[in-house]
């Protein structure tokens, strides 16, 4: 594998489960709530996303970002209202929606005592990818050569984070949520993230992304919601809308 | 990928984790064999020590079973990888037989240097009717320990203060095995009763591990969905 393009091929033809028509929104979220505890971190959330686009959420912290991506991911319960991903319903079907999403988190996922390689090639095979697929993912974040012999434990915060990404691409995500994921890399690395995203989005993939850095994000983003206590504030460019949202107060009264 | 392959691919990660980090083999062991030889000194009684050898042999591998469980999460959420593997869509009772394979892997072999210890400083010996049914404790124990540590190590993984919590949950619940294995032990090693009298014991031992396998399967994904 050259490029994303061809990971994102082989999964269409190796899953088509929750395969979703390329006119068909990538997430279609209707009043969708999410508590964590008893707070309601979401709030009535609607949007729409379409396949191939890259669209950044930016907001203070504590608004909701890293709660969105997760809601997105089928790791948390919808509370409230509708929610598709993938074509996957979030009420009943979060199971089935779980192995087409790829989250890089505030943590990598990745065991620290196992080799670059051994961890790219472990989260490959969790998703049956070839060994020329996992090479090609390595390949493709420059951790080919003596990185991937490397335990993870040794390597910086930025090869780290690299690392975590050539395990997304190895697992053949169709929707990528990155929270913040450019930290800890260096401006190389950077550069590195942002062309693999444009690739990944144009090869179908689609990405959401929360970052608060708005030099790196904003040129990156064919969309933007602005997102404060749990609600969208507001939206710019692309094909995502933003519906009617209700107060945090009312959320938390209606459950 | 099928649901064996996923059990598989997840124990033989654990086991390579293990592998590549040493901590059962340079830890765990020796801290085992060092909770053996202290009671020897403690007891200081050749006669009372070749009697109690395979209850020692079973607190030994109990003390241990609970640095193991500890340190099998403690590679899951060190960085986030089990929300990872929650994300990836791994199936949760394939997680929780690859995890107990690889914990029970680690826990025969634990067990296996035990009971050449009781032998060596303890002057324990082996019926050779015995060798059957220490064969069999050795590996329904092994497995209903793997199992229980899985499922309550699970349990714990996401509680604040998991390091003091998971003994308090987790020995209580071990104390049929503790019981059911030495007595098993002991009657295979002669030290108490006949070989006949030591197989209900495993009986129970393995009655106990049946349970907490099918009731793992069933109550893993809640627990680490929690």
């Amino acid at each position: 594998m050259d490029t994303v393009a061809d990971g994102a091929d082989a999964a269409k033809g190796a899953d088509p489960v929750g395969a979703v028509a390329p006119a068909d929104p990538v997430v279609v979220l209707d009043d969708a709530v999410a508590v964590l505890g008893r707070f309601p971190a979401l709030a009535g959330i609607s949007i729409t996303v379409h396949r191939g686009e890259i669209v950044w959420l930016r907001g203070p912290n504590g608004a909701g970002k890293t709660t969105l991506l997760r809601l997105c991911a089928g790791l948390l319960p919808l509370a409230r209202g509708t929610g598709r991903v993938l074509g996957c319903d979030l009420a009943t079907e979060r199971d089935r929606l779980r192995p087409l999403v790829g989250v890089l988190g505030h943590r990598n996922g990745l065991y620290l005592d196992l080799t670059v390689a051994e961890n790219v090639a472990f989260w490959g095979d969790t998703v049956g990818a070839a060994a020329t697929e996992v090479a090609a993912a390595l390949e493709r974040l420059g951790l080919a050569d003596r990185l991937a012999l490397l335990p993870v434990r040794r390597l910086s915060a930025g090869q780290q984070r690299r690392t975590a990404i050539a395990c997304l691409i190895a697992r053949r995500a169709e929707l990528w949520l990155l929270d913040e994921p450019h930290s800890g890399l260096d401006a190389a690395g950077r550069d590195d993230v942002d062309a693999l995203l444009r690739q990944a989005a144009a090869s179908g993939a689609t990405v959401m992304v929360a970052s608060h850095e708005y030099e790196r994000a904003g040129p990156l983003a064919t969309a933007v919601f602005d997102i404060r206590g749990g609600t969208v504030m507001g939206t710019a460019g692309g094909s995502v809308t933003a519906g009617a949202v209700a107060s945090p107060r009312d959320a938390g009264r209606d459950r | 990928m099928t649901w064996w392959r996923t059990a598989w691919l997840i124990a033989r990660r654990d086991l390579l984790v293990e592998w590549r980090s040493r901590v059962a083999l340079n830890q765990v062991f020796p801290f085992a064999g060092i909770v053996m030889v202290m009671f020897g000194f403690a007891i200081d009684d050749t006669r009372l020590m070749e009697s109690i050898a395979p209850g020692l042999v079973m607190v030994a591998t109990m003390f241990s079973l609970l640095v193991l469980v500890q340190r099998s999460f403690a590679l899951e959420s060190e960085d986030g990888a089990l929300d990872a593997l929650r994300t990836a869509g791994v199936s949760s009772s394939a997680l929780f037989w690859g995890k107990s394979i690889a914990l029970a892997a680690q826990l025969a072999a634990l067990q296996a240097l035990l009971i050449v210890l009781a032998v060596v400083l303890y002057g324990s010996s082996v019926r050779p009717a015995g060798a059957p049914l220490l064969v069999a404790t050795w590996l329904s124990g092994s497995w209903g320990l793997a199992t229980v540590g899985t499922l309550y190590g699970g349990l714990a993984a996401g509680a604040r203060g998991r390091e003091t919590l998971l003994p308090l949950l987790l020995l209580p619940v071990v104390a049929p095995v503790l019981i059911g294995a030495t007595r098993a032990v002991e009657a295979a090693l002669g030290a108490r009763g006949t070989v006949v009298d030591g197989w209900p014991w495993m009986g129970l031992v393995a009655v106990f591990a049946v349970v907490f396998c099918v009731g793992g399967t069933l109550a893993f994904g809640p627990l680490i969905e929690e």
